[in-house]
């Protein structure tokens, strides 16, 4: 909000510079943030943080001034001039919603341009200037804080007030021109017909000053916070008198702002002021709290002498009994968010300042401990980035089409949608990461930057019944060359077997015996160009070419490769510990097999058939080359395997090698193979 | 070319000017022989068993000379072949040395043309800046604790002390899960609007002194502009002991801002409000890019706001049953976004959510 020092001024002395007060507020908790404008007519933007709505005016300002530099604040007092009772009876039907309602009746007034130096006051503070009835009610509000409002009394009928909830279908014009449907929740001020203002939100247009009012009833009430946030939200109004009452106004200052106002009135526009009406429904506690020294130094860690803090109090409002070390505090009616000692010991450490407690460092007791997953999780991260991809963040909200189409498992749980979405295309949590990243390789493809290699790791969403289950997942993609072109050399396109090679490496970081591929994949992937692996029956990963049909439908012209992680059940698995073998001293042999193989025998068979031969020197067993056409019959391909020979404790004879070599080469009979002559 | 004359002349010095003649031809023939080639040409012209001319100076000089003279010029002849070998290999090292500096000459390359660069991933710049603040706290003897992004109003909201409908919850949008209309209040899921839920959640569980840091993904009913976005990273902690102060908080703080952005750093502070901490503050450190005389990240003053602070209040002792009187603490928390922005000069928040290759590529 907008204050001016030099209204402050009005209120408060300080032996410093204004520049030095605005410094000195902001560092006791009213924050001056900005300045404007030159010498008398300066003003500061102020952030008041919205527990202080006591310090929301310029009274309340000038009160922590008062603390800060221990001088006197000028006290309160307006004098009026009563000319006799009102009559007007005020009726609370509502205790809970209001909790007092103050009023005065000023009869006679000549309702015209407000007087130049509040009019002025006003505009600095960026308020408009509308009347000076209308005007008093504004300054008040940012004088002292409290807000009021003016009806014109010749418009209220039946001669008294009533503070109802509204009636069920009952309506009123506020004075923004909006007609306003009420609530039987709506806390509203009545006349005996009608309702005449949303309590603590807005007047009525029906009853508001004119330039032809002549009598006037001022308002000065306290009403319930939540009830008027409660209608103030349902009605999507945001007033000045609603932040205030919102947040808790004084109940306490109710009398003082109604004198203030009709004091101003009649400066201002004439008339005579009647005795005012006080109607008290219920009274809020002032607590008083006790308050220990000991407790200010066991919070803050610094010792603050009794003196200072009963001083720091005083000067705050609160009233202080006791010298120390106890003390015993009763809280000002304006200090609604004071209810504890904590909240008093704030009160102290921000005036005594917190540049003056010292910095400490607490003693240390107990370890460190990692997350369970910590050390897995950085593995995945260090391998993908070594891989070559780079590390992204997308959005945790996709369409509803695609959080049930990129599903990664059949079956899936129902998707999470967001009540209030940012907007449809955001308007579920995400299932997979597959679409995230689709997304950005399209934003990428779009702006020419054609080899792309992502990878994000992330939570994923899904209902379990009431409750949201939340996944951590990681998927990486890539598209464009495994190669770039260039002057080196010809450029080499990505294909499925650089992703499955970037899967190994993944797995490689776990203890997975027994990883086994096959075509298990949902329906997004090419159906001949994925794979999904498994460890141990569990699936820990889904990969290959995105389906060129999808791929078409995002308006991805190159191929995309992509892969699903199901870390979760990775960690299930312990990291890898690396172990010395030693290596042996004796060659190895190798020997090159070419054979002619049926299509539809995959290297997956042989390499099963070799193994189950239980060969120990064979330790390895390497797909050298495949060819198909030539020669070669329809329904079958060339097959070049090269396996590897060695042993740890000899060197291996000649005979050996070639039984082992026979036993090979049935092996592979066995699946419909023959050497090639 | 050289060829070998017949002697009619035996005496010393007749066979000694012989010999220098053939060594003079010798010598200038072998620089002739520049390629590997012609040098062996040469060689083979020269040394030859099968009419070499050595063979031949052997055939018309020792064998040609009269017999008083044969063992004089014998003599001679066999000095001179040793020189020659002598010769004939100093040229060979020369033809070597000469023949790789050429090979080499003809690999050389344009060095100048660009490396072949394999490619590196990058970290993600806001992880990039999370990963450090985490190592400054962890190497403070903070663990690192995590909890769901999907919360319920109870974690989110009211064990934190913002109770129903308070003011305080309008200054955090949230985004709400759909259908929860009929559960009471408090088990209403959302998306957490801050990573504070896994403070109560750490309490819960553990018996102090607890010392945490709560990284991760909290989500906003922010419509996304150059300084919102509905997801961003925060960075909380926790400290609570028997024995924590206000003054321990600034402490902490301090240190780990000078461990972060170096030990010219200050930090200042002031009063601020957040329901779950009493007192609450707001931390600000000197501008680490500047020093203090005012730029873009700053603003011109010096200062930058990074932290939210304050004392744990001890209402959200009550809520996790730690006893108030006895136990105190802090509790802090940041943007990651906003830091990493001011680090790496970003001016678009959304940049971080594109996967722009161009963009995370400039992180490497």
């Amino acid at each position: 909000m907008k204050i001016s020092p030099n209204w402050i001024r009005d209120l408060v002395s300080p032996a410093a510079t204004d520049r030095d007060v605005a410094e000195a507020l902001t560092v006791s908790g009213i924050a001056i943030e900005g300045y404007f404008g030159e010498g008398a007519d300066q003003t500061w933007e102020a952030e008041i943080t919205t527990n202080r709505v006591d310090a929301m005016n310029h009274y309340g300002v000038a009160r922590e001034v008062s603390a800060i530099y221990d001088v006197d604040l000028a006290p309160l007092a307006p004098t009026v001039a009563e000319c006799g009772p009102a009559n007007f009876p005020i009726l609370i039907e509502d205790a809970e919603g209001c909790a007092r309602y103050t009023a005065r009746i000023v009869r006679g007034v000549k309702v015209a341009p407000a007087p130049a130096k509040i009019a002025h006051r006003l505009e600095l503070i960026e308020q408009r200037s509308i009347s000076n009835v209308a005007d008093a009610s504004n300054y008040v509000l940012n004088e002292i804080g409290h807000p009021t409002h003016a009806f014109d009394l010749d418009k209220l009928e039946g001669g008294k007030i009533i503070v109802r909830r509204a009636r069920a279908g009952e309506t009123i014009t506020t004075l923004d021109g909006v007609e306003r449907k009420l609530l039987p929740e709506d806390l509203v001020i009545a006349d005996a017909v009608k309702p005449v203002a949303i309590a603590g939100v807005m007047g009525g247009e029906a009853t508001m000053i004119t330039f032809s009012t002549h009598n006037v009833l001022v308002e000065s009430a306290w009403f319930d916070p939540a009830s008027i946030r409660r209608t103030a939200r349902r009605l999507g109004m945001h007033t000045d008198a609603s932040h205030r009452y919102e947040r808790g106004a004084d109940p306490g200052i109710t009398q003082l702002a109604c004198a203030r106002v009709a004091e101003l009135i009649v400066a201002s526009a004439g008339g005579s002021v009647s005795a005012e009406v006080d109607a008290v429904a219920r009274t809020l506690a002032q607590p008083r709290i006790a308050l220990a020294s000991s407790e200010v130094k066991r919070i803050l860690g610094v010792e603050i002498p009794p003196a200072e803090i009963a001083r720091i109090l005083h000067r705050l409002g609160f009233k202080v009994e006791g010298s120390g070390p106890e003390f015993h505090i009763t809280v000002p009616t304006w200090r609604l968010d004071v209810e504890r000692e904590i909240d008093l010991i704030e009160e102290v450490a921000r005036i005594y300042s917190f540049l003056k407690i010292p910095n400490t460092l607490p003693s240390f007791a107990g370890g460190v401990i990692e997350l369970p997953n910590a050390r897995k999780q950085a593995a995945l991260r260090s391998r993908l980035l070594s891989l070559g991809y780079n590390e992204s963040l997308s959005s945790t909200f996709i369409p509803q089409e695609d959080a049930r189409y990129f599903a990664v498992s059949a079956g899936a749980a129902e998707p999470v949608r967001i009540a209030n979405p940012l907007s449809e295309e955001a308007s579920f949590m995400r299932t997979t990461l597959v679409p995230g990243l689709l997304l950005q390789v399209a934003y990428n493809l779009n702006r020419g930057n054609s080899d792309v290699r992502l990878f994000e790791a992330g939570h994923v969403y899904a209902m379990r019944g009431e409750a949201v289950d939340e996944h951590n997942s990681l998927a990486f993609v890539s598209t464009g060359g495994a190669r770039p072109s260039g002057v080196h050399g010809k450029p080499e396109p990505l294909s499925f077997f650089h992703v499955k090679g970037d899967i190994e490496q993944l797995l490689a970081a776990f203890t997975a015996p027994g990883v086994t591929f096959d075509r298990t994949v949902p329906a997004w992937l090419h159906p001949g160009r994925a794979a999904r692996a498994q460890i141990a029956g569990n699936t820990v990963a889904i990969f290959g070419q995105l389906h060129p049909e999808v791929a078409a439908a995002r308006k991805l012209k190159q191929d995309v490769f992509i892969a699903v992680v199901f870390v979760e059940a990775l960690y299930q698995l312990a990291l890898r510990q690396p172990a010395y073998t030693p290596i042996s001293r004796y060659p190895a042999i190798e020997r090159d097999f070419s054979f002619v193989l049926p299509e539809g025998v995959e290297f997956e068979s042989i390499r099963h058939k070799l193994a189950a031969l239980s060969i120990a020197e064979l330790t390895a067993i390497l797909p050298a080359e495949t060819f198909r056409g030539g020669s070669l019959a329809a329904g079958s391909y060339s097959f070049l395997l090269r396996v590897r020979f060695q042993s740890a404790e000899r060197t291996l004879r000649d005979d050996e090698v070639a039984n082992w070599s026979q036993q090979i080469v049935s092996a592979v009979e066995t699946l419909g193979g023959s050497l090639r002559q | 070319m050289y060829t070998v004359p017949k002697l009619e002349d035996f005496s010393p010095a007749a066979l000694d000017a012989a010999a220098a003649e053939l060594l003079a031809a010798l010598v200038a023939e072998s620089h002739a022989a520049a390629d590997p080639r012609s040098f062996e040409e040469f060689r083979n012209r020269w040394m030859a068993r099968k009419n070499g001319v050595l063979t031949q100076v052997n055939d018309l000089w020792l064998k040609a000379a009269p017999s008083p003279a044969k063992r004089d010029v014998g003599q001679r002849v066999n000095a001179l072949k040793q020189r020659a070998e002598a010769l004939v290999a100093e040229a060979e090292q020369l033809a070597a040395t000469a023949a790789l500096g050429s090979k080499l000459k003809s690999e050389t390359i344009d060095i100048s043309l660009p490396g072949i660069e394999r490619p590196l991933g990058v970290r993600h710049p806001v992880l990039r800046t999370l990963d450090e603040l985490i190592s400054v706290f962890v190497k403070m003897g903070y663990s690192v604790a995590e909890g769901p992004e999907v919360e319920s109003d109870y974690y989110n909201f009211e064990a934190l002390n913002f109770p129903p409908n308070h003011p305080a919850r309008d200054t955090q949008d949230t985004l709400f899960i759909a259908n929860q209309e009929q559960r009471a209040q408090r088990d209403r899921l959302l998306l957490r609007t801050h990573t504070s839920p896994v403070q109560i959640r750490t309490m819960e569980k553990l018996v102090p002194p607890v010392r945490v840091i709560c990284p991760g993904k909290v989500h906003r009913n922010d419509a996304p502009d150059a300084t919102h976005s509905p997801v961003f990273h925060q960075l909380e902690g926790l400290c609570v002991d028997t024995n924590i102060t206000f003054g321990d908080l600034k402490g902490t703080l301090d240190h780990a801002m000078k461990s972060l952005f170096g030990s010219a750093v200050k930090t200042s502070f002031r009063p601020s409000f957040f329901p779950f901490t009493e007192p609450s503050v707001e931390v600000s450190i000197s501008c680490p890019f500047c020093g203090g005389k005012g730029c873009r990240p700053c603003k011109q003053s010096g200062w930058i706001e990074l932290l939210g602070a304050g004392m744990v209040d001890p209402n959200v002792f009550g809520f996790v049953d730690y006893d108030p009187k006895k136990l105190s603490g802090f509790a802090f928390g940041m943007g990651v976004e906003r830091l990493a922005m001011m680090t790496y000069n970003v001016d678009d928040i959304q940049q971080f959510f594109y996967g722009d290759m161009r963009f995370l590529e400039q992180f490497a």
